[in-house]
């Protein structure tokens, strides 16, 4: 048994090598371990005070996020709102004020929950992550990160040390909604991420659309949009694109038939916000709350 | 000594206790059986009704769900640093008076997280104030005497 609290990436990729686990909030982990799910590690790394996994800066080529980076900097930082609104959205969903100030984004996706809130709008951002282990640095696109639900394609001995976004366009933006049954401490029913680039004239120039909890990986949609108007018609047709796509599950939150008919609904919600700010309209973090989608107060 | 025990120290409420615990200890425990401040409860051990609340370097964490030995070196505060001199805090103070007692178990948490919500802004409104304290949970006064007793305090 050790614990050995990192300071550096270098000295936790070396604990990794030696079959440590990487801890930061330990929401996931403790929690799990407790549930029979897993048993705590006998070897723990603590990566929640190194500082290179804080890092949170947007230049020319994107936008930078340490994996330390808490879903309580995400929902309020100004950058993100402002560019990558969807990646705000689910932060600010996330269980409650004590769970967002521990959960990490590294955390979040490397758990690789099927119904995470963070893995749709990333993937709807065409994030990229970097991995970093004893033997080097890689760059892995999301869309090839999630094996399975609570699997990953990453090595034992990697750390997700960052998460890369793509700087966000003109007359573009996100948005992340999701199917609730209370206003905190929930985990999505179902989870819709869009995010939407128009044209001018009004028209689509680029649409993706992710879906959560209705697979056993968050997964794309595919579409083909580009050149329409956004409207009912439309909003209609990708409502059931989401509905036809999506492989749900029955479990004791909702049933698969539920969960096929309320994605459509909140794929819709999704494109219609995101598509909403794209055009220049302020809708708070999380939109959720704004639109009074899921549970009341 | 076995190998998974650890010696830490941990400041709880400004005093420093040095401790040997073991590593996959959680931090509500810890606080509780080798500290021996008993006003954090436990209620689901399962991070969802907040009856562990503590604040960590002034954040409001589940202490439930937290290892101890990840504490090391953070401002631990409990519900027994609210008060200061032998005079209640005025979120105590006014939940007695607000009626925001019944059972009480809930209590110590909501405190907790109601100061670090008021420390981190002052002045919050209904809605601030609901999702402040959104981690909590209370089966008895059904919050709107806990929200009244907030809003007495800011």
């Amino acid at each position: 048994m050790s614990f050995l609290i990192a300071r550096s990436i270098e000295e936790a990729v070396t604990a990794l090598a030696e079959g440590a686990r990487p801890v930061a909030g330990g929401s996931d982990l403790v929690v799990g371990a407790r549930h029979g799910a897993d048993t705590l590690p006998s070897k723990l790394v603590a990566i929640d005070r190194i500082r290179e996994l804080k890092v949170l800066q947007l230049d020319d080529t994107g936008c930078t996020i340490g994996a330390g980076v808490t879903h309580a900097q995400l929902m309020t930082d100004a950058t993100i709102v402002q560019h990558y609104p969807a990646l705000a959205d689910a932060s600010a969903l996330v269980g409650s004020p004590s769970t967002r100030n521990v959960g990490t984004l590294g955390g979040n996706i490397m758990n690789g929950s099927p119904a995470m809130d963070t893995g749709a709008p990333l993937l709807v951002l065409d994030a990229a992550i970097e991995l970093r282990s004893q033997s080097g640095q890689r760059r892995l696109a999301i869309a090839a990160l999630w094996s399975g639900p609570g699997t990953t394609t990453a090595a034992a001995g990697e750390l997700c040390t960052a998460v890369l976004l793509p700087p966000a366009g003109e007359r573009s933006s996100s948005a992340y909604v999701r199917l609730e049954y209370r206003r905190a401490m929930e985990i999505a029913v179902v989870g819709a991420a869009a995010s939407i680039t128009l044209n001018a004239d009004g028209t689509i120039a680029g649409l993706n659309l992710a879906l959560a909890a209705v697979a056993p990986t968050i997964m794309s949609v595919e579409l083909d949009f580009a050149g329409r108007q956004l409207n009912d018609a439309t909003l209609a047709l990708i409502a059931q694109a989401a509905s036809t796509q999506a492989r749900p599950i029955s479990d004791l939150r909702a049933s698969d038939t539920y969960r096929r008919h309320t994605i459509g609904v909140m794929a819709k919600r999704a494109v219609d916000a995101a598509a909403r700010r794209a055009n220049g309209e302020l809708i708070a973090v999380p939109v959720n709350h704004a639109l009074g989608i899921g549970a009341s107060s | 000594m076995t190998a998974s025990v650890v010696a830490v120290k941990l400041r709880v409420n400004g005093t420093e206790y040095g401790l040997a615990i073991d590593m996959t200890r959680n931090l509500l425990g810890v606080i509780r059986d080798e500290v021996g401040l008993t006003g954090t409860k436990e209620g689901c051990d399962d991070c969802e009704c907040g009856a562990c609340m503590v604040l960590l370097d002034g954040q409001p964490v589940n202490s439930c769900s937290y290892l101890a030995v990840q504490a090391q070196g953070r401002e631990i505060r409990t519900v027994e640093g609210l008060m200061v001199n032998d005079k209640m805090h005025a979120l105590q103070a006014n939940i007695l008076e607000a009626g925001g007692v019944q059972c009480g178990f809930c209590t110590p948490g909501m405190l907790m997280s109601a100061c670090a919500l008021l420390e981190r802004n002052p002045n919050p409104n209904r809605e601030e104030i609901q999702i402040g304290i959104s981690g909590n949970l209370c089966r008895c006064t059904g919050y709107a005497r806990i929200i009244e007793a907030i809003e007495r305090s800011i």
